[in-house]
């Protein structure tokens, strides 16, 4: 029998070592989200620490035409979405009785919000990050050092995120029984995918009640970035039973798993992904780290299956096009992930659009 | 050595274009199972060593029609159980029933897939794998469906050689024998003839694969003997 499946997406493939981790984690999972207590300590991190709510920012120069409005998940602390999934998950561990925190990284952002959480936990930290990633996210490696996060650099296969996420994986079946794996998208064996879906439903959840009290209705279309898709889930989690609410996820062109791909097992899940005839999984190429994933979490396989979103991208020129636009228009330098989603706005068939902003330019420049 | 209490030495090699040269010699120095690992590109349970062999079979155009070809002529050269160790990603795409049917026409006699843990596919008769880290509960459940013997893995961690024999053997070994009279073979972190003694006093068989890999770089000759210094210990 199978756990955590979205349709036929899913599951835990996994070496059996990690089988009892999966079944502890899954059982404190269910007893914290039932308790008032650790409710209450999580709001009380994501607002007083996190400076949540986040604001909507409506986007008149950038959108001529239309009602864009940007949930601005860049002005969290860490200027991303990451720390909504990092302070819940660090809450997790302590739980757990873990005070060993590995993690992966593309674009340094989640490195940057675990290395956050276990400054403030007290906790050790091991963020694994491909060579490629280490070069052209410079900043964000100099932030989790600052933070006293042990950065180890991958040095193979495509040096990206995909082998930072095995070798976290690999680092987490051999330290398992010290250590918490505090994986960042919502990607992976379950839990985890509903794990990180739940801690980033406060994104769509804030923003729906934002929307209604700016315009007195829903946005036509919810858009947002996909790599392994835990903004865009967060977002989408606050619509998903509105079914007038249009739901579009951005995908980089040459990193397209929903777009392109094919079902395959990456990571611990079931999903649908770049893979060839023989299951071999293949690159992906994008501009955006973040985005440069050939995975993808199983529920937006689902999703797109049964047509409650819609999968488009974007290339690498439309989205640095989209990003120095969005600076010039209004006076917000957006992550290169979310220029995917900017790059798409204007051709929706929309007028009221919300789109996520899920993480500041920094770390790009 | 008294009937039916043999010990059994398992050697895994990683599908190639001179991997039956290699079966054999492995055989003729005394292995009693080969394991034939079809390589996948993300591999969660190897180490460096094994992940680098992966990556250079596929370099090498061993995808899955290729591993099954380099099966059959596997078995052509011996008479020994032989059984694919790979990843749920190739069986996806291969079909799960297919790749079963497929395999065992080209000779094998089981199957171990290292991403699958017993609750997914059940339908799928395949050797199963417990660790230190199984509840008692879950070594029951993977006894109850495993195809002949139980792989334990000695450690918690990836495959790749270790200094020593794991200290959670003894423990997995005991909670396994209380649980199943399947056969009970220990693999990961096993690499020297010492190793292998010390691990085949506590359980009834031990697999080595990432130092036979190693070994194999050096050719037939050489695999035979180091297969041979491991069987002395062994049998």
């Amino acid at each position: 029998m199978t756990t955590g499946l979205y349709g036929a997406y899913g599951g835990r493939y996994v070496p059996e070592t990690l089988i009892p981790a999966l079944d502890e984690l899954a059982a404190a999972w269910d007893e914290a989200r039932e308790d008032p207590a650790f409710r209450a300590e999580l709001h009380h991190l994501l607002t007083s620490v996190g400076g949540r709510p986040t604001p909507l920012t409506l986007a008149e120069r950038f959108a001529p035409g239309q009602r864009l409005y940007l949930k601005r998940e860049d002005l969290l602390h860490t200027g991303a979405h990451k720390l909504n999934n990092t302070l819940g998950q660090a809450l997790l561990a302590r739980r757990l009785g873990k005070r060993r925190i590995v993690a992966e990284t593309g674009a340094g952002q989640h490195g940057v919000a675990t290395a956050t959480v276990c400054a403030r936990f007290g906790f050790e930290c091991v963020v694994y990050m491909g060579a490629e990633d280490l070069e052209r996210q410079a900043p964000n490696v100099k932030r989790m050092h600052l933070l006293g996060a042990e950065v180890r650099t991958v040095d193979f296969g495509t040096k990206t995120l995909r082998e930072a996420t095995s070798e976290a994986i690999r680092d987490w079946i051999t330290n398992v029984e010290t250590t918490h794996y505090l994986i960042g998208s919502c990607v992976g064996p379950h839990p985890y995918p509903e794990i990180v879906r739940e801690l980033q439903a406060v994104i769509g959840h804030e923003a729906r009640e934002q929307f209604l009290e700016a315009e007195g209705r829903l946005p036509e279309v919810a858009v947002a970035c996909v790599g392994g898709g835990s903004n865009a889930i967060g977002l989408f989690a606050g619509f998903l039973d509105d079914s007038d609410v249009q739901l579009v996820g951005v995908e980089a062109h040459d990193a397209a798993s929903l777009g392109t791909g094919r079902t395959g097992v990456l990571h611990g899940a079931r999903s649908s992904l770049l893979a060839d005839e023989d299951g071999q999984v293949l690159d992906a190429h994008s501009i955006a780290a973040g985005l440069d994933y050939p995975g993808v979490g199983p529920e937006h396989a689902f999703l797109r299956d049964s047509g409650r979103a819609e999968y488009v991208n974007a290339t690498d020129a439309e989205a640095r096009a989209a990003f120095e636009r969005l600076a010039r228009t209004e006076g917000i330098i957006p992550a290169l992930e979310p220029a995917h989603a900017l790059a798409r706005v204007a051709e929706l068939d929309a007028e009221l659009v919300l789109l996520c902003l899920s993480g500041r330019g920094d770390k790009d420049l | 050595m008294i009937a039916g209490r043999m010990k059994t030495l398992v050697v895994y090699l990683m599908a190639g274009r001179e991997t039956p040269d290699l079966v054999e010699a492995a055989v003729e120095g005394g292995a009693d199972i080969v394991e034939l690992g079809f390589p996948f590109s993300d591999p969660l349970a190897d180490g460096p060593v094994i992940r680098r062999a992966a990556e250079r079979a596929l370099a090498e155009g061993m995808r899955t029609e290729a591993c099954l070809d380099c099966l059959a002529r596997a078995r052509e050269r011996v008479d020994v159980p032989l059984v694919p160790m790979t990843y749920a990603s190739l069986l996806e795409a291969y079909g799960y029933e297919r790749f079963d049917a497929d395999a065992r026409s080209a000779g094998a006699t089981s199957l171990i897939v290292a991403d699958l843990p017993v609750d997914e596919h059940p339908e799928l008769h395949r050797v199963q794998l417990v660790a230190p880290t199984s509840t008692d509960e879950r070594i029951a459940l993977a006894a109850e469906n495993t195809d002949g013997w139980l792989y334990l893995v000695t450690v918690t961690g990836t495959t790749g050689a270790r200094d020593g024999l794991s200290p959670l053997l003894a423990g997995l070994v005991e909670r396994a024998r209380a649980a199943t009279d399947a056969r009970l073979y220990a693999g990961f972190g096993i690499s020297t003839p010492d190793h292998a003694r010390d691990a085949a006093e506590l359980a009834d068989g031990v697999v080595v694969g990432t130092r036979a890999l190693e070994v194999a770089e050096d050719g037939p000759a050489a695999l035979r003997d180091y297969v041979r210094s491991l069987a002395k210990m062994v049998h």
